[in-house]
């Protein structure tokens, strides 16, 4: 029986009349379940019915590392796919990768689609731009840290729901009264090494590695140790001897804490929005980062965390010419209004936050715009325009060791941060040899 | 007396190994040799260029303090672990042994932990242990123990441990119950004719003769805490807090799959190889002598 049929389905396909050229296949990486991943489907089923030439095939590969190891893999087995998410810590290790890697400006060119640099967020745009000024791939999912506030617990410690929280000295003082009024958890927070250190470095202008945060080389250093950034981090290791500060873990386990009502303050992404927004049983605001006042050049803007689409080497140019025009769509005034709105992801473009803000959605959603403000309010410096480390995944991780070491009290802020540098630098070393 | 079997000509018993030798090959021997060659080049992650290191990053890797720092957490672990297992799985088999009613829904019971995935049972500790939520975490708290495995490297050890040996107990179990039932009853009870008392028997007659499978679940063991027990410290700690439960084989797959540096990764590879290779050199050396077959 299973003979005759696949005979019959060899002579159908033989003999069927091919009228209509079949759309040319573009293959999508990405990273996101859930929510996300539903809005990903939606639109790239949005751009398959707007046309018949091209067909985007979306495949979910599992989370932000494994997608890039997919993809990695994918490559040296020389199935890779078209288009590649990689968050924005793989960044330096995809722009490294010449030969494996077609620049975003390069496929626009040869694609012919609509594609105008200038329209992109600056401080958005920085992370993912060659230091030429070229875009080498195009920011998918772009955020930023923010404080969201519990003002249900604060009116329970007895202080001031409005009170100012805009820097970290008035945050010390809001702390101490949350403590005395009986908090238990009066700060959490998550994805630490990105808060505290990265967007804190460039929030206050100061340099978080040499050569602009890697952007002028490879030849890299970190200055993580600086003043600026080991007084933040003795403070907090002050705060977290005092159960003010609450450790929760590494990523964005804090989150749960916060949602479920039981801290005050909790630094998260402004992507936390439509998790806190479902969960939340009290009344919650957001307010801009906190910073230091008379710190460097704070408040400068803060870096973006997320992922951006990376078009891969070695396929033929009418698939390229699809991938364009499907990076185009994505970039795409509604398509990016629309998605900013559903996921509190920042826009990627000025025009997208316009049409969200002339909709009147940020004067639904307070504290929508409070992200959009803090990125955008000054043109990103040298130290603001994000951070371009080789095997920055890692270095990472071994920074979130030396913080673990100041909360539980076995290092002082200084020995920890000069430990991080040593370790990060012999790191950063390897990935120069390997990649030059 | 000993009659010695032999084949006529080669071609037959080439023949019969010839799949083992295979599957040695292609499983073991060829990844090995990759391996090897790999770890004398420092590779970029694509796979597009790479530099001859020659022993470099054996260099690199043996001047970092925290590589170093990892044998140490490396041996801890397993030998916590190796014991944790094995005499609780021991007591429960002479217990379940001596079971004369349902010891059938006992046994099987006890066999039930060894079918969750190593995965799965980190999560399940983890939800237990959870300093917000979990269950063990509240009632510590309510005896005044403020439980935190997040900052507190000892209390993640003493998890990962408990973890990892939990499903292990129930396989060292059922190896045990078998030997226990192995063991004849006319010497026990030649024994206990003797005036020996269920204890004195146990160390005198039953231990010895459990020498050989104690032997054996020792090696297994050992194995199994250098590199099954990935996922449950990758579920519960990552390595952390700090590096106080980062082991050998976390730290190959954190620097390759998280570093992207496959050069360090295939040298802690060969490492890993090296030292695992010894131990159980050591282990039939000395420990098999005073094993009693």
């Amino acid at each position: 029986m299973k003979k005759y049929l696949s005979g019959i389905l060899v002579a159908a396909t033989l003999f069927s009349p091919i009228s209509v050229a079949e759309p040319t296949e573009v293959h999508f990486w990405h990273a996101f379940t859930g929510r996300l991943g539903e809005l990903v489907a939606a639109q790239v089923n949005d751009f398959n019915a707007s046309q018949s030439d091209y067909k985007v095939v979306q495949t979910h590969k599992g989370n932000y590392s494994e997608t890039l190891n997919s993809g990695i893999a994918a490559f040296r087995a020389n199935e890779q796919p078209h288009i590649l998410m990689v968050f924005e810590v793989g960044t330096a290790t995809m722009m490294a990768a010449r030969g494996a890697v077609r620049p975003m400006h390069e496929v626009m060119e040869l694609s012919g689609a609509e594609f105008d640099q200038d329209a992109y967020i600056g401080a958005v745009k920085g992370y993912y731009t060659s230091t030429e000024g070229d875009m080498l791939s195009l920011p998918f999912n772009a955020s930023t840290p923010v404080l969201w506030v519990n003002r249900d617990a604060m009116a329970a410690a007895g202080v001031d729901p409005d009170t100012d929280l805009s820097t970290w000295q008035s945050v010390g003082t809001a702390l101490t009264a949350l403590k005395a009024g009986g908090e238990e958890c009066p700060l959490v927070t998550a994805w630490q090494s990105w808060i505290h250190l990265e967007n804190f470095s460039a929030y206050h202008d100061v340099p978080f590695a040499t050569k602009d945060n890697g952007f002028a080389g490879l030849d890299t250093e970190l200055t993580l140790n600086g003043p600026a950034q080991v007084a933040h981090l003795s403070a907090m290791g002050q705060w977290a001897k005092d159960g003010k500060f609450i450790y929760t873990g590494r990523r964005n386990e804090g989150g749960a804490n916060f949602r479920a009502g039981e801290c005050a303050l909790f630094t998260e992404s402004s992507a936390g929005y439509a998790g806190i927004k479902k969960e939340a049983e009290f009344d919650f605001e957001v307010r801009p980062l906190p910073y230091w006042k008379g710190v460097g050049n704070s408040p400068q803007n803060t870096i973006i965390g997320g992922a951006s689409l990376w078009v891969m080497e070695g396929h033929s140019d009418a698939e390229y010419t699809g991938a364009g025009e499907f990076l185009s769509y994505l970039s795409s005034t509604d398509v990016q209004a629309q998605w900013h709105q559903d996921t509190g992801y920042l826009p990627i473009t000025a025009a997208a936050g316009d049409a969200t803000r002339a909709s009147g959605f940020y004067a639904e959603n307070l504290g929508t715009e409070v992200a959009v403000i803090q990125m955008t309010a000054n043109k990103p410096t040298a130290n603001s325009n994000g951070l371009r480390l080789g095997s920055y995944d890692q270095i990472r991780g071994l920074i979130d060791e030396e913080l673990e070491a100041i909360w539980s009290g076995d290092k002082s802020a200084q020995e920890a941060m000069d430990s991080a540098k040593e370790r990060g630098d012999a790191l950063l070393r390897r990935f120069e040899s390997a990649n030059r | 007396m000993n009659q010695r079997v032999t084949f006529r000509g080669w071609w037959l018993p080439i023949l019969l190994i010839a799949p083992q030798v295979l599957i040695s090959v292609i499983f073991f021997f060829y990844p090995a040799g990759q391996a090897i060659w790999q770890s004398l080049f420092i590779p970029d992650p694509f796979g597009l260029s790479s530099v001859f290191v020659g022993l470099g990053n054996f260099e690199f890797l043996f001047s970092d303090k925290f590589y170093r720092a990892s044998f140490v957490t490396t041996a801890v672990f397993s030998i916590l672990v190796t014991l944790c297992s094995m005499i609780p799985a021991l007591f429960l088999a002479v217990m379940a042994d001596r079971l004369i009613k349902g010891s059938g829904t006992y046994r099987t019971m006890l066999i039930w932990p060894y079918a969750v995935a190593p995965a799965i049972a980190g999560v399940l500790w983890l939800f237990m242990f959870n300093t917000r939520v979990g269950v063990v975490s509240w009632y510590l708290g309510q005896l005044g123990y403020d439980w935190n495995h997040v900052l507190n490297g000892g209390e993640a050890m003493g998890l990962v441990v408990i973890a990892s040996a939990w499903g292990r107990i129930s396989y060292n179990f059922l190896f045990f119950l078998a030997a226990l039932q192995a063991v004849p009853r006319s010497v026990i009870e030649a024994a206990a004719i003797d005036g020996a008392r269920f204890w004195k028997r146990f160390w005198t007659v039953v231990l010895p003769l459990l020498s050989p499978t104690a032997f054996f679940l020792l090696v297994v063991n050992i194995v199994y805490s250098f590199f099954e027990t990935f996922g449950v410290i990758h579920t519960i700690t990552s390595g952390g807090p700090q590096q106080s439960t980062t082991i050998l084989v976390y730290k190959v797959f954190a620097d390759g799959f998280v570093g992207q540096d496959l050069g360090s990764s295939a040298a802690q590879s060969v490492v890993l190889l090296f030292v695992v290779g010894l131990l159980t050199v050591i282990q039939f050396k000395y420990i098999e002598k005073k094993v009693h077959y």
